[in-house]
């Protein structure tokens, strides 16, 4: 008896990178249920251009792990039909600047078929996407396309922003019932962290507080998490107590802890890699003020790209918002 | 010599029946049928046609916000959608409405769509018919990876298992999607049948505007066969997706299927052909109507009598009578309709707008 307990394999705690923990999840998804299947361009044989689904084509075969032509649209469309078959498809899309030829299906098709049926039609795909700048790559390699995924109704859109999120939501988003858009920062890849398959994870429509503090909210998902939680470091050396809400997910927003701990600082900043005109932090900062009028010291500031296509990468640092904007856009919330 | 998309040589054309309503035996499609499958397939072609009338009717008279009739194209309808077996899944466009009804989707549900009281709600799986389609070609691709699904089950190329078929028009042939499920559907060697019918005109736009080759010729580039088939001929229809199908069945790829075909009425009841297309047009195209030519066939050959045509015409015109009034019959949907359908499990932002919205309407109460 003992022996068969010893021999079941037991979760083992590691140090993971994003990559990895995200490569973990994925593979323990498709172990646990023989419906999951991960397509995409070079996921197969290559592992994927980051290595995401590396081992997993040898593990699970090429009917499981599918090696797509180059036709994203293709990869989405035909996602819809495995998954009205009974599948349930995780997509990698290459490069956030190549989701376009498939945001027809996308939008039009998987985000409104469960309505448009009443909820005969479930479409539970996982569309990955790559995203974020910071790495030096050549245009449409570094974009920030969430605002628009998050203003279609009938998607969940996610963001993980550290190995732990990454191996835990990235399951939860293949066993969600819904169409889930999931955004992976590929500057934080290479980042590392001990993952524990034994903890429980938080739901993934959930927004958690990355770092405690009294004094200014910072909003943030995905590759800004990170920043932020530099910018609250370095301002604690300045004797500011910064927050750092992590959203998680951007649709739903979680928007009870967001207004909690907003009430609770009375100032807040909202930080996105992407144009802030028409971006995600518009919608936070209306909400933020609907909601804590009396309690705002100061207006929601936002801290992010500009109202420029992603610039050539030499001057990136200037586009992408890091702890001297950050701490910037703070002092000025302060001196309000 | 130079092809152009309307080049059809005889040795092309796919027929069994001529316009005249002569039987033709073809080599590689033979077809027997009873004497009452033929005649089911008279009935299916003309009640397709009466419930596709009076829903011309219906939106004439404001019931319907929009009717895209099928008006000559009955015959590839009914044709093909007479070839399906029962675990077998369309993927339509939105003028499906002969293939809805011989997979048994009352067209009440189609009426519901356009008439806004849904989105076209039916339960795919029920029928083995998908929603309706109508960002054109959109469905090719959803086609060929239920196509893949198929293949992943286990029972693909065994004779016995399902098949896709999707079908298009040929504007939708000019789409990236569709040229996308072809490559798909090749390389995957997917269980699939593309059923185009070019009915010559996207809305206004002619055949020549989306090819300078015949439709079907297009399939040998992406490396599977294509066919065409006279699309007003039922017979050739039917025996044409058969082979398609069986071809799908025993683990020998996708075929496109051209049906050339004629879209007898408007685009959609919102259209006006008079401005783009001639009327000797469709003068041309009526001597080739795919229900007359039947019914002649089926009276030279003694399989249907006068009282049986009687028959017929009357139970369609019950059926539209009957598809008026379940119509009108309809009521609004409530507004929880909105907010209840979009997710399967709870949104925190759908829920705090229904909430709200929810006690604006109280209000009123």
């Amino acid at each position: 008896m003992n022996d068969a307990i010893e021999t079941m394999p037991r979760p083992r705690s590691e140090t993971l990178t994003l990559a990895k923990a995200l490569n973990q999840g994925l593979r323990k998804a498709m172990a646990d249920d023989p419906k999951v299947l991960v397509m995409g361009e070079d996921v197969g044989r290559l592992g994927g251009v980051f290595r995401v689904t590396d081992g997993l084509h040898q593990e699970f075969g090429e009917d499981r792990v599918i090696d797509t032509p180059l036709a994203e649209s293709g990869i989405v469309g035909t996602a819809i039909g495995l998954a009205l078959r009974g599948y349930r498809p995780v997509c990698e899309i290459q490069f956030d600047g190549f989701v376009f030829p498939a945001a027809d299906q996308i939008i039009t098709q998987l985000a409104k078929m469960r309505m448009r049926s009443r909820g005969a039609v479930e479409l539970p795909v996982v569309v990955r996407i790559p995203c974020g700048g910071g790495i030096g790559a050549v245009e449409h390699h570094s974009e920030s396309p969430e605002a628009y995924f998050a203003h279609t109704a009938g998607l969940r859109v996610v963001a993980c922003a550290n190995p732990v999120d990454a191996y835990w939501m990235i399951q939860q988003a293949v066993a969600c019932p819904d169409p889930v858009i999931f955004f992976e920062p590929k500057r934080r890849y290479w980042d590392k962290a001990q993952v524990d398959p034994a903890d429980g994870a938080v739901p993934f429509d959930r927004a958690v507080v990355a770092r405690p503090g009294t004094d200014v909210t910072l909003l943030a998902y995905g590759p800004m998490v990170k920043t932020c939680l530099e910018a609250a470091q370095a301002a604690q050396e300045d004797g500011r107590s910064l927050e750092v809400v992590d959203l998680r997910s951007l649709s739903p927003l979680d928007t009870g802890t967001v207004l909690e701990s907003v009430r609770r600082t009375g100032r807040c900043v909202v930080v996105h890699e992407a144009p802030v005109f028409g971006g995600f932090g518009g919608e936070l900062a209306a909400r933020v003020t609907e909601h804590c009028f009396y309690r705002l010291e100061a207006p929601v500031l936002r801290v992010g790209g500009f109202a420029t296509p992603y610039p050539p990468s030499r001057l990136e640092d200037h586009y992408l918002p890091d702890l001297d904007r950050i701490l910037d856009a703070v002092d000025r919330s302060f001196s309000w | 010599m130079t092809l152009d998309a309307h080049t059809v040589h005889d040795t092309e054309l796919i027929q069994l029946l001529t316009p005249e309503g002569e039987r033709l035996e073809h080599p590689d499609y033979p077809l027997t049928l009873s004497d009452s499958q033929l005649r089911d397939l008279y009935r299916d072609l003309v009640v397709v046609r009466a419930l596709d009338r009076e829903s011309v009717a219906l939106t004439r008279q404001g019931e319907l916000g929009l009717w895209p009739s099928l008006l000559g194209q009955e015959a590839a309808q009914v044709g093909s959608g007479r070839a399906l077996g029962a675990g077998d899944m369309v993927f339509p466009t939105y003028r499906e409405h002969g293939v809805a009804y011989c997979r048994g989707l009352p067209l009440l549900n189609i009426l519901k769509l356009f008439r806004g009281v849904d989105l076209g709600a039916w339960d795919p799986r029920e029928y083995g018919f998908h929603l309706y389609s109508i960002v054109i070609g959109s469905q090719t691709l959803h086609a060929t990876g239920y196509a893949m699904g198929i293949q992943r089950d286990g029972r693909h190329g065994t004779g016995i298992g399902d098949a896709a078929i999707a079908y298009f028009g040929d504007g939708a042939t000019a789409q990236g999607d569709v040229n996308e499920s072809f490559v798909w559907a090749s390389v995957y060697n997917a269980p699939i049948v593309f059923f185009c019918q070019n009915n010559q005109w996207a809305i206004s736009a002619p055949l020549e505007r989306q090819t300078r080759i015949p439709l079907y010729r297009r399939a040998q580039g992406f490396g599977f066969p294509g066919v065409r088939v006279d699309g007003n001929d039922v017979l050739a229809c039917l025996a044409v997706t058969r082979r398609a199908l069986d071809l799908a069945r025993t683990g020998r790829g996708p075929t496109l299927i051209e049906a050339f075909t004629y879209r007898m009425d408007a685009h959609t009841t919102t259209d006006d052909p008079t401005r783009y297309r001639h009327s000797d047009e469709l003068e041309a195209w009526k001597l080739k109507d795919p229900i007359a030519r039947f019914r002649a066939y089926l009276s030279r050959s003694g399989l249907a009598s006068p009282d049986f045509f009687d028959e017929i015409d009357a139970q369609a015109k019950r059926e539209a009578a009957d598809l008026r009034s379940a119509c009108l019959a309809l009521p609004d949907p409530p507004p929880a309709e909105l907010f209840d359908r979009v997710y399967a499990g709870p949104h925190a932002v759908l829920a705090e707008e229904k909430a709200a919205y929810d006690s604006y309407l109280a209000g009123f109460r």
